[in-house]
């Protein structure tokens, strides 16, 4: 084997390896490509949303929308009644689930780790990702079958569907808490409830109150649950055991509607819902964020 | 000594008032009868018709309330195929971000864009309904369906797939919002495995010459294997259960064909559509609670693979 041959070989092997050098460097590039016009066009689909809903709902929204009530086809009626409607059932529901939930969340997160406590975490878990239209089937049939389509339906659908993300975010934060802390409480000689509500509560405020308004962003959007629970209602009345419509109802009986003036109202409602959810989503994250940032401190 | 502990222990018990401790134990058991109520309260309301249908009503293709006949198959079907397809779309969008978002973009921006990706889970289905049934419906009608049926049609299994009249709504439509709609909750899953993954295995990786993708597919992928495929579970359980966005775009017929394009139904838009107008009592109204067992069934197995998955690698973390 002479020298120019052993060179060449060389040479061929020097250029494979080249090659599968730029192959790898090619492959690694179309990969990133890839996954960054994908995270392009998610952020495309989301500002398309909020663009259709800007422009379609926007041209609607006016003081006359926010202060009449929904009226007949053919006259111009507004939003006043199924945002209060939203409002109303919202707010109740939550304040039935904020007891229950922060309860539920501090037996998971204080009181050991026994089997009667990982069932409860495990079905709560179960219950957060459930379908909502399920949770809406089982309050008609122990509710509407006997006191009939009511507020008060709707808002118990809507209570156990922000039942399991409160009592989720308040074992996650009680848990952050050093037990040092807790036991200093103990040491001092303070029962366990007096520790819990005066110590720990305290401190974890920030993280329920995170989990509370994200409950709210996201029962404030259902319509599903509220079909056949709360029904809607073209009128209103303060009664919590008569049908009351939402937004969200609004929206599904409205927008397949053929009266333009349907649609727009949808529109209107529908960019209503959608700011008011995410703003309070941003608060939400915001607040945990700082919370975070302290306890780093 | 045994003095003082017994001092404390009747300490202990004087004060830890019960009144606390009851109406924790009561909060924690509602929590439990409302899930084993919703179970038992479904069955019991679907006795009817799996008396009146047997087990047949699994597998019965007919939905009629005219003449009273109801069956599961086509709206399990769509339920299964619009979630399927839905999941299909969703693994690469939610991976694609979720590598970028956690391995590309430097951390300064991706602290910004990460949040505005996730409030796309917070938008309210009812809302990508109606931006499934203004938006995507008439570009499906106009633009893609045409398309596909132009460049596909000829070829034997494609052809049924896209073949039928370009409404613009069905299963496949029904699929696309699906995706975007859980796309957020898996890539939210993946970032955090990725995230999660050990440095030191990234760098001896990199300290061999491996590409930013080697890293991703040999290292950080093999390593978070489970917790991406309990996010993926999770999503799709997600979309099994999707009611309002499914309703505006899903067409509303019960038939089962080949055609993605065929306006069609699932088990939840189902409900949404025919439960408030059927009579309390009626055999239409057991078929639904019926159908809600059966969404039930899946959407929980769904739920507990992706919870026992997840729980596995969180361990696996801590392990570490």
């Amino acid at each position: 084997m002479d020298l120019s041959s052993a060179s060449s070989q060389l040479n061929n092997s020097w250029v494979q390896k080249n090659n599968l050098v730029q192959r790898r460097k090619l492959k690694n590039q179309l990969f990133i490509i890839g996954a960054l016009g994908i995270t392009g066009l998610l952020l495309l689909v989301l500002f398309s949303i909020l663009a259709i809903l800007l422009i379609n709902g926007l041209s609607g929204l006016s003081l006359f929308t926010l202060s009449h009530m929904t009226a007949p086809q053919g006259i111009k009626g507004g939003l006043l009644n199924p945002i209060l409607g939203s409002l109303f059932q919202t707010g109740l529901a939550i304040f039935l689930a904020i007891p229950i939930g922060v309860l539920a969340g501090i037996f998971l997160a204080e009181y050991g780790n026994t089997r009667m406590v990982s069932l409860v975490r495990f079905i709560s878990d179960m219950l957060m990702s459930a379908p909502s239209i399920l949770v809406g089937l089982f309050i008609y049939t122990v509710i509407v079958i006997y006191l009939g389509y009511s507020a008060f339906a709707g808002i118990c659908a809507l209570a156990i569907l922000a039942i399991p993300l409160i009592v989720r975010t308040t074992e996650d934060t009680l848990r952050l808490i050093p037990t040092t802390i807790s036991e200093a409480g103990f040491a001092l000689g303070a029962p366990k409830w007096k520790v819990i509500i005066f110590v720990c509560l305290p401190i974890a405020k920030g993280g329920i109150m995170t989990g509370i308004l994200l409950a709210i962003s996201r029962i404030a959007g259902e319509a599903a649950p509220l079909l056949f629970t709360s029904l809607g209602n073209s009128d209103w009345s303060w009664n919590i055991f008569a049908p009351m419509t939402s937004l969200p109802l609004i929206i599904y009986q409205y927008a397949d509607s053929a009266d333009d003036q349907w649609v727009q109202l949808a529109w209107t409602a529908a960019l209503l819902i959608t700011m008011a959810v995410l703003c309070l989503n941003i608060v939400a994250k915001s607040y945990l964020e700082k919370g975070l940032k302290n306890k780093r401190k | 000594m045994t003095n003082v502990k017994k001092n404390i222990d009747i300490n202990r018990k004087a004060s830890s008032s019960s009144w606390f401790n009851g109406l924790v134990w009561i909060s924690s058991f509602l929590i439990l009868f409302i899930f084993i109520g919703l179970i038992l309260k479904l069955l019991w309301g679907s006795q009817q018709a799996f008396a009146t249908f047997g087990i047949e009503f699994l597998t019965r293709a007919i939905w009629n309330p005219v003449t009273q006949q109801y069956g599961a198959v086509s709206a399990v079907l769509g339920t299964l195929v619009t979630s399927l397809i839905g999941i299909v779309i969703a693994i690469p969008l939610a991976f694609g971000s979720a590598y970028a978002l956690s391995e590309i973009i430097p951390i300064r921006i991706s602290r910004i864009v990460t949040p505005i990706i996730q409030l796309l889970a917070a938008v309210p289905s009812i809302i990508f309904g109606m931006w499934g049934f203004f938006f995507i419906v008439p570009l499906m009608a106009r633009y893609v369906q045409p398309f596909l049926k132009h460049n596909f049609g000829h070829i034997p299994i494609l052809s049924a797939l896209f073949s039928g009249p370009p409404f613009g709504v069905g299963l496949f439509t029904g699929g696309l919002i699906l995706a975007v709609m859980i796309t957020p909750f898996i890539a939210a899953v993946m970032q955090n495995a990725f995230q999660n993954t050990p440095v030191l295995l990234k760098e001896s990786a990199y300290s061999l010459g491996a590409t930013k993708w080697e890293i991703m597919r040999y290292v950080t992928l093999a390593w978070s294997k489970k917790a991406v495929l309990g996010g993926i579970i999770l999503g799709w359980g997600r979309a099994l259960g999707e009611t309002m966005a499914i309703t505006f775009v899903i067409g509303n017929a019960n038939k089962i064909g080949w055609s993605l394009f065929a306006p069609s139904n699932t088990i939840s838009s189902l409900i949404a559509l025919e439960f408030p107008e059927s009579a309390t009592g009626s055999l239409k109204m057991s078929s639904l609670m019926g159908l809600g067992v059966i969404l039930m069934v899946i959407s929980f197995l769904a739920l507990f693979c992706s919870r026992y998955l997840l729980r596995q690698s969180e361990r696996k973390l801590r392990g570490n």
